[in-house]
């Protein structure tokens, strides 16, 4: 295989709370070859921010821990390394976009100061060169006259020109990797399109590499070149984005797609929800993570956690994890536009979940008031 | 018309009659007429002086028909929520008239208000803060019915029983907190304790934003059936256009506390008018690699202007890329463009 960026072999990151051992991140594999865009799709939970901050070394510990597997980044691996070393990495090679523009900004820093930290230690610029760059990375990210707004506070920016600043600042040493988190999500939506149009300028612009986590279906399809869907700390299907979107081999990725309104929809179609709850990652269920909403399950499903292998009829690098439509499943020919599922199974899992959540024990009390 | 018309065109009254998005057709539930809210900035600790205005809503009109839902969309902070709770008046407006089945309700009192706050009702946004975490589900949705009369004892905890079956819930769930549920569940509480009055409107607000991809489609789809069943009507607000398009049956676009384009979901989201609508709808992703790559977006530069103090004349022209002159000196009206589809623009369509 050709020399990759990245690669992450069998990652386990876990949370030790006092109510068990959340694993959030279960044995994930994958690679990201320089100047790919990645995208990293699920649900809230799934483990994908999670998976983004191992990469980086930034899981809490505790109560977090990464407690398995290896992140090899350029020829290094990154679980070894002590944390001066890290800090050479991390903001200089892999850089992050974080999630909410709103928090992640120092509030009491001037944006000069933000940005020209990192390449005053990374860089080793002094700090007039470091001011100069400063000004250029606000210009290349189209903060309108940059040469004056370069000494406000981050208050005086608004929600996109702070993310701006955010993207800035994780290119400001050039870096190889850019994790960036939902990096619209919390945007509106004349905003996220400026932004999406800006990172991919950029990607295209420096060949940096992109792993974009999102649970937005609509922002990878136009992104990325390959893309992961993860599911209870799993990746449950792996497959370039055309293949994704056109031959999904999944039923959780099929439930993805019906499940959300398309601005192109033609009639009003109905939507045909995932039934049931995503998975407690304290206890797992014991094979398959989507088994209890699956419409398709059989028995097989709860009993053997099917591994994540190639399918057939597909292209060679499409990989997921379901007996169904793996070789001699019964889902291989399945049409996934058509079908529904099963009618008694979706009936079977919606009275599952009316039985949730368990019965309180006797002489439950009602809950501390919320601690403010 | 023709005859009638009026010879001077600046004419108030004549803008009134051409914005006929509030003429009467016999069939609208809700008549919202030139509504303005405003919120007061104020200076000063003793003796607090106005010092402006955040004109959240400045002046819309639209009427919402029996049974059909209206969905409202614009981006954070163009008024949508606030105008939410005008209609509702959870806020006493500004200015303006609301009229609730021909009822006027800015003029109502207390008691007055709060008989026909049983025929419309709301659903909020955050599913984690719209419910007393004290409070059992069932004192939750029995509140409503107590305070309205509707029930009482046995009667009462059965109709509560009775609801939460119809929202897709254990009807055991009564003596439970709202913490032993999850978002979507909760969610189905919020809507559990709007129906419990058997209302005949119901305001939405954001009602699936805070909730996870393959959780929204289940409250979506219940949305839908208790539509049916029940024959409510809805104003339907969110910023996601696929949801609105989905869900409603007619759709209004809002900037900067102003309906800009009001028309049925086909014709906005096929042929809209107005360049805002435009640009909104181009920047939605689609869920399509193959579509996504030919597509061509309309990108807008800069951020939403200050609502205090909105740009004159259309407040779009400051980031319309067909903005002229005109534009920026003279407000333009809201006008039926094409059979029920009204839109403020200078310039409209292609």
């Amino acid at each position: 295989m050709a020399q990759q960026l990245l690669e992450v072999t069998d990652l386990y990151t876990q949370f030790f709370t006092r109510d068990g051992v959340v694993r959030a991140v279960d044995g994930v594999t994958f690679e990201v070859a320089a100047g790919e865009t990645l995208g990293i799709v699920g649900e809230s939970g799934c483990g994908k921010s999670v998976t983004a901050l191992s990469l980086m070394r930034l899981i809490p510990q505790p109560p977090g821990k990464i407690v398995k597997g290896k992140i090899m980044f350029d020829g290094a691996d990154v679980l070894k390394m002590d944390d001066d070393e890290v800090r050479g990495i991390r903001g200089n090679n892999i850089a992050m976009i974080f999630q909410d523009p709103m928090t992640s900004l120092n509030p009491v820093l001037t944006i000069s100061r933000q940005i020209s930290e990192a390449l005053e230690l990374h860089l080793k610029m002094d700090k007039s060169e470091a001011r100069k760059r400063t000004i250029e990375l606000l210009d290349l990210v189209g903060i309108p006259s940059a040469k004056k707004r370069v000494d406000d506070y981050p208050h005086q920016f608004s929600g996109g020109m702070r993310q701006r600043v955010m993207i800035a600042m994780a290119l400001s040493c050039n870096p190889k990797l850019i994790l960036a988190d939902e990096p619209t999500t919390a945007l509106d939506v004349t905003i996220q399109a400026q932004i999406l149009d800006l990172l991919k300028n950029l990607a295209r612009e420096f060949r940096t590499a992109f792993i974009l986590i999102t649970h937005d279906l609509g922002v990878v399809a136009g992104m990325t070149q390959r893309i992961h869907v993860m599911y209870g700390g799993k990746i449950v299907e792996k497959a370039d984005t055309a293949e994704l979107f056109a031959n999904p081999k999944m039923p959780y990725t099929w439930g993805l797609l019906r499940s959300i309104p398309r601005l192109d929809e033609r009639r009003k179609a109905k939507l045909v929800p995932i039934e049931g709850l995503p998975p407690d990652l304290i206890a797992p269920p014991p094979g398959c993570r989507f088994e209890p909403r699956c419409q398709y399950r059989r028995d097989v499903c709860r009993e053997k956690e099917p591994p994540l292998e190639h399918i057939p009829n597909s292209k060679p690098d499409h990989e997921a994890r379901c007996w169904g439509t793996q070789q001699g499943g019964w889902l291989v020919d399945t049409d996934w536009h058509k079908e529904v599922g099963d009618m008694r199974v979706i009936e079977e899992i919606k009275q599952e979940v009316a039985q949730l959540p368990p019965e309180p024990k006797p002489g439950d009390v009602p809950p501390p008031p919320a601690a403010i | 018309m023709a005859v009638n018309t009026p010879t001077k065109p600046a004419d108030p009254d004549f803008v009134r009659v051409r914005s006929t998005a509030t003429i009467d057709s016999g069939n609208n539930l809700l008549d919202v007429k030139a509504l303005k809210m405003h919120f007061p900035l104020t200076q000063g600790i003793i003796f607090q002086r106005q010092v402006g205005a955040v004109r959240a809503v400045d002046g819309i009109d639209f009427f919402v028909e029996k049974s059909e839902t209206l969905g409202l969309v614009g981006e954070s902070g163009c008024g949508k929520s606030t105008t939410g709770r005008a209609i509702l008046q959870l806020y006493k407006p500004t200015a303006g008239e609301v009229k609730f089945d021909g009822v006027e309700l800015t003029k109502l009192g207390g008691e007055q208000m709060r008989k026909m706050r049983r025929r419309m009702q709301m659903i909020f946004q955050d599913p984690y803060a719209s419910l007393n975490p004290r409070m059992t589900v069932g004192n939750i949705i029995g509140e409503p019915i107590e305070v309205h009369n509707l029930a009482r004892g046995k009667e009462k905890t059965e109709r509560v029983q009775e609801l939460l079956r119809v929202v897709g819930l254990n009807p055991y769930f009564t003596n439970r907190y709202p913490h032993e549920f999850s978002g979507g569940q909760r969610q189905r509480i919020g809507i559990a304790r709007a129906l419990a009055v058997e209302p005949e409107f119901i305001v939405c607000d954001e009602p699936i934003s805070a909730l996870d991809v393959s959780i929204q489609a289940q409250v979506i789809n219940l949305l839908e059936e208790l539509q049916d069943r029940f024959k409510l009507t809805y104003l339907f607000i969110a910023h996601d256009l696929s949801v609105v398009r989905h869900i409603s049956d007619r759709v209004a676009v809002m900037y900067l506390g102003k309906i800009v384009e009001l028309a049925d979901r086909v014709d906005l989201y096929e042929r809209p008018l107005h360049p805002y609508s435009q640009a909104l709808l181009s920047a939605v992703p689609i869920p399509d690699p193959a579509i996504e790559s030919k597509r061509k977006r309309i990108i807008l530069t800069g951020d939403v202007p200050s609502p205090v103090n909105p740009p004159s004349g259309c407040r779009f022209h400051t980031r319309c890329w067909k903005a002229q002159q005109i534009c920026s000196e003279v407000d333009p009206e809201f006008i039926e463009h094409e059979t029920r589809h009204w839109a403020a623009c200078h310039f409209p369509g292609a």
